[in-house]
């Protein structure tokens, strides 16, 4: 029989406000095992904690349960006072009368109830708990970066800085991600480019980093510290350790009509190209879809023209192996698609373009040179109507657009407004808005001057259409604040599109068991005091993949999460947690169906002899569990038929004991 | 009326065991009257010749047996497997349950087997000879001389009358021809079940459930409930129950064993078949059977060996919860 002590917090006001306190610590004494109890202002403080110490010392105390907060608040720091005083951690068992109870009852009646059923629940646990001790396991010393974004070169260069080797894998040939494509960047003007690309060859030079271009995530297996992951490397037809990114095959590729996705299909590529003339790695890749030679054989030229001998049509994915301590996720994010929003004309009228479109169109790297022009005719536009918040902050029309602020596009809006006006003064631009949000550094005197000194006509309200007609774009418009339809004959239109993750989210998300929220933003493990770690252990969060930011601000996260990958892989072993499965062999039938459901791979099988009723001995087949491998998750407890698998610390027994302890 | 006679399956058996290359035979022996064929180990071929018996009465499904028969044998054990039984003996196998090359299987079309309670209802109580007829049988009882002629498929057992397949989908050796997989309308009556109101379905499971003496022979004669120890027999399990004392027959045990076999039961309808209160238990297996090809797509529970049942398998196209219920409204 245990010796079971109940402390209830009142958590200041939080608990003590809905739940009589004193009420649920007199209900719980006369409960099985109850030696003594007791209710204090704070639990958690240094105060408190003494109380638990002291008690577990006088009444000999086997057991202890607090009804406190959350588990994932304070059972750590519970599990420490109880090793303090001498306990094993794990038998210290939490109810959560704040989270799951007074913060969700309105009256002092019901919260009580609820709070000593929580109570009765957790001493009916405690009374089956045993003693546990946690295995220790070794830790991989290198990282996995995954995108290679600005947030994923900056938080690769970080690890690298502190001495650890970082692997990047990206899918597109070639690193930068959205930032290379970007002109300007606010709220100081600098060419993106200009800050970028020195970064990226820094990547490329640094000894510790290896960049997989080209390449997906395929499988990830293991836990924090040992991530077994198998990576594919497109074929991409060159030689990537030969080729000199020269470009003569690029010159020389007779396809010359294939879409640039660099440019965003605004102008064209070769069957052989290289994204952009500051590409990491600078290496050719073969378009399958388009080359002549891959689809029938007909062709070469490439091959040709290549005096390194890099042309290899032969190529085939590769796949590789690697072992990683930590994965930082850091995929980013795209535009949602203009598809549902005929009212912009966004696929009818080419001169209608997203503001992402239009960074290309001032970039000097890009279909124009640089020049301002039409996409249609390639004339200078002489009045630009950027309409913000396409798709953001969009709840009622939420089938087709997001929820939230897409939190940028104020920002980039201001700019672009104010670039035009810079170098094109005779020009006329409308900004339309619900709200312009400008809270950052130096951010709100930015949109300031765009209006101030360069006269761009801020105007409150939402475009309702635009219509092509001859070589205008007719926008229909809502000025709200002098409460009038306006009519403006546009030459372009640009839309400030939402942003969403990235589509490889999701996948990779289930891959790594790590959760998102409905808009497949990675969630964080606590979203303000861990915002840069998931809740699974050993995966970090980088960028835009966990909610839409700004360049410095996701800069200063994946610095964040650099840092906080670099005090996982300095540890040589990480404590594991004992709360593990194990199979009763007496009772395991060998079936397999429990190897099959572990997403870990901790299972195995060997044949084992076993004393029979009848002094024989018979081999069977039984599960055993790597202690260093398994989760804890119970996949295994529930698929067992024979309920020969349990879970350590949360034995059926214990759970259904709780059960019962509610339904008593 | 079986196509394939009982000479060939005996000749086969026997002269296996004759010389050696079997250690003993797992069929079907005769009981003490017509229709109560039950399964039964042979181990000489004169015992064969005595007891064995392959007529319209073979419902029994073997594969379950071999799990314990082939521990007991150093050698090889023949087993005859319908149609039906195939399928168990694959998931059997898939479940490392018993050791594929100490098991010699001979596969025997089948063409339905006749449910005695239907014979009863039909020819009457206290059968005392039954002869198979072209068309079905000629059923005597103690009662009356006369013979009362019964067409055979009148009184086709629940599990063939909707066969799902003839066709064998493992073996050694087949006797006869090889059959097909058959469009079968086995889910008609869950989708009945399934159009009922949560009340008229509660009321229509307690009626049936409540019957329930806690025979054990559902869990007896089910080829997928093969455990060292079974939850319902071990004090540990919080399900442990062994006379129908409480509602938990009602409301509990075969519900717990309809998950427990869920996405592993063949379908093989032995459960239904050997239940003294004719309750359909047959229906909750085939409701969950349903249910897993209506989420995951089509899955037959040992068609192959070594398959993965999709409840114990992942895919990323796997069904999120939410979706569960939109896709049953559809």
């Amino acid at each position: 029989m245990q010796r079971i002590g109940v402390f209830v917090c009142w958590c200041g006001s939080n608990i003590a406000g809905t739940v009589d306190v004193q009420a649920v610590s007199e209900a719980l004494k006369t409960e099985p095992g109850v030696v003594f109890f007791t209710n204090y202002q704070y639990m958690c403080s240094q105060a408190g904690q003494d109380i638990i110490i002291d008690a577990v010392k006088e009444h000999n105390l086997t057991g202890i349960v607090v009804c406190s907060c959350s588990p994932r608040m304070h059972e750590a720091t519970f599990r420490k006072t109880a090793a303090a005083a001498g306990l094993n951690p794990y038998m210290v068992e939490i109810a959560n009368i704040r989270e799951q109870c007074s913060w969700v009852h309105k009256d002092m009646a019901s919260g009580t109830e609820k709070a000593i059923i929580l109570g009765k629940a957790a001493i009916a646990k405690v009374n089956l708990n045993a003693p546990l001790t946690p295995g220790e396991s070794p830790v991989t010393k290198r990282a996995l970066v995954i995108g290679g974004g600005i947030a994923g070169i900056q938080t690769a260069l970080d690890i690298a800085d502190a001495g650890f080797p970082v692997d990047i894998v990206e899918t597109k040939p070639t690193i930068g991600g959205k930032m290379a494509q970007l002109d300007k960047t606010f709220p100081t003007l600098d060419c993106a480019a200009c800050i970028l690309t020195p970064k990226m060859v820094d990547v490329a030079q640094n000894d510790k980093i290896r960049i997989f271009s080209y390449s997906e995530v395929q499988e990830i297996k293991g836990f924090v510290g040992n991530f077994d992951v198998t990576i594919k490397k497109k074929a991409r037809f060159v030689k990537e350790e030969i080729c000199t990114g020269c470009g003569a095959c690029v010159e020389k590729c007779p396809m010359k009509k294939i879409p640039n996705e660099f440019n965003l299909g605004m102008d064209n590529r070769r069957a052989i190209y290289i994204p952009f003339a500051q590409a990491v790695p600078k290496v050719a890749t073969i378009d399958p879809s388009a080359c002549n030679m891959l689809k029938n054989g007909k062709c070469g030229v490439c091959s040709k023209v290549c005096t390194a001998g890099a042309i290899d049509y032969t190529q085939k994915d590769e796949f590789i192996n690697e072992k990683y301590g930590a994965i930082v996720v850091a995929t980013g994010f795209n535009p949602i698609s203009m598809d549902k929003f005929d009212e912009y004309a966004y696929n009818q009228s080419k001169d209608v373009i997203t503001s992402l479109e239009f960074e290309r169109l001032t970039n000097a790297a890009g279909p124009t040179q640089g020049k301002l022009l039409r996409p249609s005719d390639l004339e200078h536009p002489h009045t630009i109507v950027f309409v913000q918040c396409v798709g953001s902050r969009c709840a009622a029309c939420a089938e087709k657009g997001k929820e939230y602020c897409s939190k940028i596009c104020c920002m980039y809006t201001a700019k672009h407004a104010m670039l035009v006006r810079d170098k094109y003064p005779d020009t006329e631009v409308y900004v339309f808005y619900i709200d312009v949000r400008t809270p950052g550094k130096n951010f709100d005197e930015f949109y300031r001057r765009a209006v101030e000194e360069y006269g761009v006509k801020y105007i409150k309200g939402m475009v309702g259409k635009v219509t092509p007609e001859g070589n205008k774009l007719k926008v229909r418009a809502s000025d709200l604040i002098a409460g009038k339809q306006l009519n403006i004959d546009a030459d372009l239109v640009v839309l400030a599109v939402a942003i969403e993750p990235d589509k490889s989210a999701r996948p990779l998300a289930t891959m790594l068991t790590a959760s998102m929220d409905t808009n497949d933003f990675f969630t964080e493990a606590h979203p303000k005091l861990r915002p840069v770690e998931s809740p699974t252990a050993g995966v970090f969060l980088s960028g835009a993949c966990q909610g839409p930011k700004d360049i410095p601000e996701t800069v200063s996260q994946a610095s964040a999460a650099a840092s906080k990958v670099i005090g996982l892989l300095v540890k040589d072993k990480l404590k594991g947690n004992p709360c593990i499965a194990s199979a009763n062999e007496l009772m395991c039938n060998g079936c397999s169906t429990c190897a099959n459901v572990c997403p870990y791979g901790a299972i195995t099988y060997i044949d084992k002899e076993f004393p029979m009723f009848d002094r024989t001995m018979q081999t069977r087949r039984v599960a055993q569990v790597n202690p260093a491998v398994c989760q804890g998750c119970g996949a295994c407890t529930v698929a067992c038929m024979s309920g020969a698998m349990d879970l350590r610390g949360f034995a059926s027994s214990q759970i259904i004991a709780e059960v019962d302890a509610i339904c008593r | 009326m079986q196509k394939v006679n009982r000479d060939v399956l005996l000749e086969k058996a026997a002269a296996m065991l004759d010389a050696g290359e079997v250690q003993a035979v797992l069929g079907w022996g005769a009981g003490e009257f017509a229709y109560d064929v039950t399964p039964r180990v042979f181990e000489t071929s004169d015992e064969l010749r005595a007891d064995f018996v392959w007529n319209d009465f073979c419902g029994a499904n073997l594969s379950k047996y071999l799990v314990s028969k082939t521990k007991k044998l150093e050698g090889k054990l023949l087993v005859f497997l319908k149609p039906c039984d195939t399928y168990s003996f694959n998931q059997l196998l898939t479940e490392h349950r018993f050791e594929r090359e100490k098991v010699y299987a001979v596969a025997v079309p089948c063409e339905g087997m006749a449910d005695v309670q239907k014979l009863k209802a039909l020819a009457g109580d206290g059968i005392s000879s039954i002869e198979s007829t072209d068309s079905g049988f000629s059923v005597t009882t103690i009662y009356d001389d006369a013979p009362v002629e019964v067409k055979g498929a009148d009184v086709l057992l629940e599990k063939c009358a909707n066969c799902k397949s003839r066709k064998h989908v493992a073996y050694d050796e087949l006797l006869g021809d090889e059959g097909e997989v058959l469009d079968s309308n086995r889910f008609d009556e869950v989708e009945r079940i399934e159009a009922m109101t949560s009340e008229e379905r509660f009321a229509f499971w307690q009626g049936e459930l409540s019957r329930c003496i806690r025979c054990n022979a559902c869990r007896d004669v089910c080829p997928a409930c093969t455990c060292e120890k079974c939850v319902f027999d071990n004090p540990n399990s919080g399900a442990e129950n062994k006379a129908p004392t409480t509602s938990f027959e009602e409301q509990m045990f075969h519900v717990i064993r309809a998950f427990h076999v869920a996405g592993r039961c063949t379908d093989c309808g032995e459960c239904s078949r050997v239940c003294p209160q004719n309750i359909p238990l047959h229906l909750l297996n085939r409701k969950f059977i349903k249910d897993i090809n209506t989420f995951y797509g089509e899955y037959q529970a040992g068609a192959e060996e070594g398959s993965r049942a999709p409840l114990v398998d992942y895919t990323l196209e796997d069904l999120e919860a939410e979706d569960v219920f939109k896709k049953e409204a559809e």
